[in-house]
């Protein structure tokens, strides 16, 4: 093989971070967007004097705001989520999680987003005032290639959000009844409609990051087989068969839609995350590096450019 | 739906009264934003020297974490955080004087009880729509506890800020 330069600098990473901050901020990602005006449009067909097509006439009207006024969509700018998905031809480049810090301080400042870390969850709770530090992983992934998951998640959704290790006799049924059972405690303080990433398997620490991980896949987009894809949809007709609706004020529309990942697990083990994303959901992915190791893009070209302070 | 019912800040007992569960209202007037942190001080405040502080009796609360003010607005956008995280303390602080709050999610049964003893109301608020609702905030004064950030006590006038009766005064309640 050739020797390369690594391609994949602090800079780059840091750069990619801040452009992606400042644009989830105050944009709606726009698979949720395009379904919520669907949802708008059957609410308004079937009852246009309904609770349930104001609030979605509203949140519409809000992601409108927040992308000609460059507003925040949410007060709650979230807790900042990065994943840098590493080609393992690439190494992690010295001090990458660093400049992340600075990239994720600066973009909050400059895009008035409110700051919402504390120092420590028990002791000191106090203010960090820089929306730091963010929460940040890497993952390796075969090949040369590498990109960015940016998620700002809101405390409201992540608090309405449970994980539970099942026994493996509850099976499918049991998985069922416990997201039903958290939609109907929970769904009103996770700002409704709702996306709902759901995992399965893995270990007790990982199952939350496929939970997670589910919510990134774009609103509607088929899981990887039948099977899954049909789980998916009876777990949102049993979501949505709450009434509970949008802003909790009822309707039909209680989550957009379920994304369920799966794992191998130990025989004894059923593991459950349900990480509830609310109906301002910012995440976006940014290729870095393409499978030949070479740098696609400026990210600040990518994404953030086109706005100007 | 009837139209919005159109009410003025603070809130006089006899509006307070008619409302129903369910009832979409229109806010006009004077809120005092106060969250997690300004809950526990309010409530120590309260139990030392057996009064609210900073004129907050027949006030009402919005749970509120604002992001900062841009060039034409008090706050870039606006909305209610959960209400249940103030649970703890809302009976004591209604007992005290505050008659009405806003917020999203289900309260306890003790925050229900309050509102029929004290003839209050709990009004749901939508979340996720904060860029629209800051457009209802006319002002903002701070009033206490700087150093909470976003979590500081402030003096907010609104104009037509939408919410929903989720608890009346006879403890019925919106939300399933």
């Amino acid at each position: 093989m050739e020797p390369h330069t690594n391609a994949l600098t602090p800079s780059l990473v840091g750069r990619a971070v801040y452009s992606a901050v400042r644009e989830c901020g105050c944009t709606l990602r726009s698979d949720c967007l395009d379904a919520t005006q669907r949802a708008y449009d059957a609410a308004l067909a079937a009852d246009p004097g309904s609770r349930e097509a104001s609030v979605l006439r509203d949140i519409v009207h809000n992601a409108e705001i927040g992308r000609n006024e460059h507003l925040p969509i949410c007060q709650d700018t979230g807790s900042v989520w990065v994943c840098l998905e590493l080609g393992e031809q690439n190494a992690l480049p010295a001090n990458v999680f660093a400049e992340v810090d600075q990239a994720v301080a600066a973009a909050y400042v400059d895009g008035r987003m409110r700051m919402s870390i504390v120092k420590d969850a028990l002791f000191d709770r106090a203010n960090t005032n820089a929306n730091t530090p963010a929460f940040t992983e890497v993952r390796i992934v075969p090949g040369r290639e590498c990109r960015l998951h940016v998620m700002l998640k809101g405390g409201g959704s992540d608090n309405a959000s449970r994980l539970v290790m099942l026994p493996p006799s509850a099976g499918a049924e049991g998985i069922k009844r416990e997201l039903v059972a958290c939609v109907r405690e929970k769904a009103a303080n996770a700002c409704p409609p709702l996306l709902i990433g759901v995992g399965v398997g893995a270990t007790f620490d990982k199952v939350a990051g496929l939970a997670k991980r589910a919510l990134l896949r774009p609103v509607g987009s088929p899981a990887h087989d039948e099977a899954h894809a049909a789980f998916e949809r009876e777990l949102l007709d049993a979501a949505n068969a709450t009434g509970i609706g949008p802003g909790a004020l009822g309707g039909a529309v209680t989550a957009l839609a379920v994304h369920l990942e799966t794992a191998p697990c130990h025989i004894a083990a059923l593991p459950l995350a349900i990480n509830m994303g609310c109906c301002a959901m910012r995440s976006v992915t940014i290729e870095l590096i393409d499978a030949n190791g070479d740098v696609l893009h400026d990210p600040a070209a990518q994404t953030w450019q086109h706005i100007h302070q | 739906m009837p139209k919005p019912i159109a009410l003025t800040l603070p809130l006089a007992k006899d509006d307070l009264a008619t409302l129903r569960s369910g009832d979409e209202v229109r806010l006009t007037g004077t809120l005092y934003t106060m969250r997690d942190a300004g809950h526990a001080r309010c409530l120590e405040y309260l139990r030392e020297h057996g009064e609210l502080p900073f004129g907050l009796a027949g006030q009402t609360l919005f749970y509120a974490g604002p992001t900062p003010p841009t060039p034409t607005q008090p706050f870039g956008s606006i909305g209610p955080t959960t209400a249940s995280r103030m649970d703890f303390a809302t009976p004591e602080l209604m007992r005290a004087g505050i008659v009405a709050t806003i917020g999203k999610g289900k309260r306890a049964d003790e925050v229900r009880d309050a509102c029929v003893e004290v003839g209050g109301v709990y009004f749901a608020a939508v979340g996720g729509i904060a860029a629209l609702l800051a457009e209802r905030v006319k002002t903002s004064e701070l009033v206490a506890w700087e150093d909470l950030g976003t979590e500081a006590l402030r003096r907010i006038e609104v104009e037509g800020f939408p919410a929903y009766v989720e608890i009346d005064t006879q403890g019925n309640r919106l939300y399933r």
